[in-house]
């Protein structure tokens, strides 16, 4: 009886002292799991964290506070126009790569294993080559007595050597090349899921490949659109070396007007105004595609 | 999607399909394999094809006293990189993976924020950081900077890798008495090996690729070989760049390699 009686009192007795060994247990792991993620947390904090929050700070300063940079992003047409083209070049190049990535995304995830991988590894190796290196293969190629061009005269296409590089074209053709991958990964991800089942349904139903393609798989491969079209978009926006190597000057993006006003004129509050405008593009995006497509799955294609 | 589909029945739109991707591939590609001839020419033009062949573009860059300086920085700065975000992303990684608190699961978010914002914006920020704190141009600051911009990929591997463990196998173990760094060290880990390897070789293979920070961080003696790259290529075509960029390629190649040899051994 008397032990019974303890056993009874005795959850209700340990718990306002705050010994339930339960619960110590669990905050002795949150602990540790802080303590574990912590490291790597800091870094990022002190590295990008602190310095955004600097950025945004900064783009308000000059002499107390102000709003003349942003006022100046409004007012002249230098920075509208590089806005501008950063967004008609991000267009350009996302529609680009989806029009070229669709088809050969489809390709690998539905071909048989052996032909997929090597399609797949066609498209990774560029993906894990220099930026650098891809920069200068177009430089050699599409230079005026580059292999283009000699292959353009040649054929008997063209008389004269044409501008296809240190100009608009040249930096959508470079890009373009580097961010093809990025279309391409989260599309064959996202089709590769798709049960074949659901098109030989559509087909024994007597749908017509055109019509079971247009109203199964295309709308199940959706996701994968979404998430390769905002990752392309999103990259180009911020695109730096291939407009800085392959426009030859005349080709401003945005980027470009944050590292001049930083390493020519040591103007912090211009750069920081132009960043800050450049993040939030960035952020509203991933805001809205993140409604309808989890943004780990968007950027851990990279 | 096994079956190849019965979308594209009529011969003649699959073979138009596979001239299209076949042309899409050899637009990936193509642009890659021309440095490789151009490396090994013996002129200072870049006509293709190359009117003679030599190695005098090699024999350039292995002589040059800079370049190599560079290219030491380059390959140091990526293995300590390498080295440090590794161990602090798998520590994340299980602690994100563990845990239970609201706190941590909201850090995931930013633990992915060196992907999602513009590399430019980094580089500014990194280097007005550095600028107060006295790391431009220095091993350290580079080291950091790449350590911060690799740790989501050491971070989405694993976490990957550990969503495919069966967590129960290092409870056991500690059952059994071991304590828990011993546990992970010997149950875990060995489990979760590919992943940890791909996430080190795509941290090692990003810091060995990453120019926009190196030029504004990087300098004097501590020049990265990307961002020495970068600014000779702004003026001029240089050959020499083209044997470096067959070294670069061949050095992300076999690493790709690597990385598929180390997925295929744990099944057999």
């Amino acid at each position: 009886m008397a032990g019974s009686d303890a056993a009874m009192t005795m959850p209700g007795a340990a718990l306002p002292s705050g010994a339930d060994p339960a619960a110590r247990y669990r905050r002795r792991e949150q602990a540790l799991m802080l303590l574990l993620a912590s490291p790597a947390f800091l870094i990022i904090l002190g590295l990008l964290l602190v310095p955004l929050g600097w950025l945004v700070w900064q783009s308000f300063q000059a002499d107390g506070f102000t709003l003349q940079h942003y006022r100046r992003i409004l007012a002249e047409p230098v920075y509208w126009n590089t806005f501008a083209t950063t967004f008609r070049i991000s267009g350009i190049v996302t529609l680009a790569a989806l029009l070229l990535g669709y088809p050969l995304a489809y390709a690998a995830a539905s071909a048989p294993p052996r032909r997929a991988l090597v399609i797949l590894a066609l498209v990774i190796v560029p993906f894990w080559t220099s930026v650098l290196v891809r920069a200068y293969a177009w430089l050699i190629l599409l230079q005026r007595s580059g292999l283009i061009n000699s292959l353009l005269e040649g054929l008997g296409l063209s008389e004269q050597p044409l501008a296809l590089v240190h100009n608009e074209l040249g930096t959508i053709i470079a890009t373009l090349h580097i961010l093809l991958p990025f279309m391409v990964l989260p599309l064959y991800a996202t089709m590769q899921k798709i049960p074949g089942d659901l098109l030989q349904a559509g087909a024994s139903l007597g749908g017509r490949p055109l019509h079971v393609f247009w109203r199964v798989f295309l709308p199940l491969s959706l996701p994968g659109v979404l998430a390769g079209l905002t990752l392309v978009f999103v990259l180009c926006l911020g695109f730096y070396i291939t407009p800085e190597l392959m426009g030859g000057g005349r080709t401003i993006m945005v980027s470009m007007l944050v590292s001049r006003n930083v390493e020519l004129y040591s103007q912090w509050g211009a750069a920081s105004a132009v960043s800050v405008v450049l993040l939030l593009c960035v952020g509203l995006i991933f805001l809205a595609v993140g409604r309808l497509v989890p943004i780990e799955r968007i950027v851990g294609t990279q | 999607m096994t079956d190849p589909c019965p979308l594209w029945r009529p011969a003649w739109s699959r073979w138009l399909l596979g001239l299209y991707v076949a042309a899409v591939l050899a637009f990936l590609i193509l642009p890659i394999l021309i440095v490789l001839p151009m490396s090994f020419s013996d002129s200072r033009f870049l006509t293709f094809p190359p009117p003679g062949w030599s190695l005098r573009w090699y024999e350039e860059f292995f002589a040059s006293r800079s370049w190599m300086q560079a290219a030491r920085t380059s390959l140091g700065v990526a293995l300590l990189a390498t080295l440090l975000a590794t161990p602090l992303g798998i520590a994340a990684a299980y602690a994100l993976h563990n845990t239970s608190s609201r706190l941590l699961r909201g850090l995931r978010f930013v633990f992915l924020l060196p992907l999602m914002v513009p590399i430019i914006i980094v580089a500014v920020g990194v280097f007005f950081v550095y600028a107060k704190v006295g790391l431009l141009a220095s091993i350290p600051g580079l080291v950091l900077a790449d350590t911060m911009l690799g740790l989501p990929y050491v971070m989405t591997a694993v976490a990957a890798g550990l969503q495919g463990f069966d967590q129960t196998q290092e409870l056991v173990a500690r059952s059994l008495g071991m304590n828990r760094l011993r546990a992970f060290l010997s149950v875990t880990l060995p489990q979760i090996r590919p992943s940890v390897v791909s996430g080190a070789i795509f941290v090692f293979i990003a810091a060995l690729d990453e120019t926009i920070v190196a030029l504004f961080i990087s300098g004097g003696a501590n020049q990265t070989l990307t961002k020495k790259m970068f600014t000779v290529l702004r003026d001029e075509i240089d050959p020499t760049i083209a044997a470096i960029s067959t070294l670069l390629t061949a050095a992300s190649f076999a690493l790709i390699l690597l990385l598929a040899l180390s997925r295929r051994r744990p099944r057999g």
